[in-house]
């Protein structure tokens, strides 16, 4: 433990402190359900719409209803301009961010219907899927969609040989010593596991740390979640 | 979830009385917001609101090649995108019509007013020219995109910063920047769209007004009152009397709107 406390994060936060987050539900007035998530510089919103009859039509599935995400990062988002429009990386979020979402739904009522969510990075400084999925979730409960609960999403990043919570770009492109190994992870307030990716090079015995060390992080993220749920209720 | 037609008859009734849903006059605006600084990483970014109507534009800039026939001038994309995020009715997809003719409008009422100044984005002649994105993104379309978006590329150009630029290595230093501002004139365009329903033309339409409307003008202007984009839109004609009065209309409204830009830029 005596390395946790000499390890220097760039931006001086300690080892298992997150950026400052916050929460905002109801920031599209057109949607059934919307929030905005932030992890300091990395703002993610997401709004709902649904459930609605599945268009086009041969993706209706007459057993259940049928959740759909969709991730986008604006091209502004980055200093590198991105060009609008999906592209492979933006693909493989939005599917992962069903994967995320998708065991707390209860949709199984709702045959040849989709709940559509759709998440846009406003703002990108890293773990802005995990940023987009803790938006998403907000935005379906807030959409009344049936949930068992919420998920909350963080990114535990190995820089070096240390382990930290909520990886900043800064410490994305770590170079030193091991690298940087990414690792997004969502769970459930139960503490199931949802979604889970690694980039990079990790023990089993360190990952196994790095989620333990997530849940600390989730619980807070999932406070600050409900809380600004219970708020856009009140009267 | 498109207008009804009894409701389009209750709009365009209500429009002989001189009376609007929402109380406005024929020729108000909404209220308007500008938030400046909404993404870290663009040159300039804003949010802009008319009532419920939100666009966020957002300024990047690059280095490109000047095109053959401006060696000596950058170069600007305008490109739009209606987000699924911004309304029920919009599908994912390659941008249909309104994005392109969204993205179109602004771009053209930048352009021909010559608000930027392009001469002073040339780096080296014929060969590296500054390129600027203005991306527009919608967030809740509730009527009147256009204009929101045109407000909107120009405040974000208006507090755009020129990032370093490291001419032997070729390489963009982003985040940093240099004291000049954004090259810009004096002619800050505006851009006003009047839409024509029955017997009358309106101003900042809500979406519910906006999909009834039989058609719309679109009107770029500086504030000295030169006219230097326009567009007619839609498939029903416009008699002479009509064009003159939305010449008329959409002068007054872009008046009280410089007005309103004016304290932003401040």
């Amino acid at each position: 433990m005596a390395k946790t406390m000499e390890f220097k994060r760039p931006d001086g936060r300690k080892v298992n402190e997150l950026r400052p987050i916050s929460a905002k539900v109801g920031v599209v007035p057109n949607a059934d359900g919307s929030a905005m998530f932030s992890f300091g510089g990395t703002i993610a919103i997401a709004a709902v719409y649904g459930p609605k009859k599945m268009h086009p039509q041969h993706q209706q599935n007459p057993e259940k209803g049928t959740l759909r995400c969709n991730y986008n990062m604006l091209s502004f988002s980055v200093s590198d301009r991105i060009r609008p429009g999906p592209s492979r990386r933006s693909t493989e979020i939005s599917k992962i961010t069903e994967w995320a979402l998708e065991p707390m739904l209860m949709i199984g009522n709702y045959p040849n219907q989709v709940v559509d969510v759709h998440i846009n990075i406003i703002q990108a400084d890293a773990s802005t899927r995990c940023a987009g999925i803790n938006a998403a979730a907000m935005a379906l409960a807030h959409a009344g969609i049936p949930m068992r609960g919420l998920v909350s999403s963080v990114s535990i990043g190995k820089l070096d040989k240390q382990l930290v919570v909520d990886v900043d770009k800064h410490e994305e492109d770590w170079e030193e010593g091991e690298g940087a190994t990414d690792i997004p992870i969502t769970m459930t307030p139960g503490g199931d596991i949802t979604h889970l990716q690694l980039d990079g090079k990790i023990t089993g015995k360190q990952l196994k740390e790095a989620i333990t060390l997530a849940q600390g992080a989730l619980k807070q993220i999932y406070e600050v979640q409900k809380k600004a749920l219970k708020e856009s209720v009140k009267l | 979830m498109e207008t009804s037609n009894l409701t389009g008859r209750r709009i365009a009734e209500y429009l002989d009385e001189g009376k609007r849903f929402d109380g406005r006059g024929l020729d108000e605006f909404r209220e308007l917001i500008i938030e400046r600084d909404i993404s870290n990483k663009a040159e300039g970014s804003v949010r802009v609101r008319l009532g419920k109507t939100e666009v966020l534009v957002g300024v990047k800039m690059g280095v490109a090649e000047p095109y053959p026939d401006s060696p000596n001038k950058g170069n600007l994309m305008v490109t739009a995108e209606i987000l699924p995020l911004s309304s029920p009715r919009v599908e994912i997809g390659p941008p249909k019509f309104p994005a392109i003719e969204l993205g179109r409008l602004v771009d053209r009422g930048i352009r021909e007013s010559k608000f930027v100044d392009f001469e002073k984005l040339c780096i080296k002649e014929g060969e590296k020219v500054w390129q600027v994105f203005v991306d527009v993104y919608s967030i809740n379309d509730d009527g009147n995109l256009v204009d929101a978006a045109a407000i909107g590329a120009v405040a974000a150009l208006s507090i755009a910063k020129m990032p370093k630029y490291d001419e032997k290595e070729g390489k963009i230093l982003y985040g940093e920047f240099t004291d000049e501002n954004f090259p810009l004139t004096k002619d800050i365009p505006i851009t006003v769209t009047a839409y024509k329903i029955g017997k009358n033309v309106i101003i900042d339409p809500t979406l519910e007004e906006e999909d009834v409307n039989e058609a719309k003008v679109t009107i770029g202007a500086t504030a000295d009152g030169y006219i230097s984009s326009l567009q007619k839109g839609n498939s029903t004609s416009i008699s002479i009397k009509e064009m003159e009065n939305i010449i008329d209309v959409t002068e007054k409204a872009r008046k009280n709107l410089f007005a309103k830009l004016e304290k932003f830029l401040k």
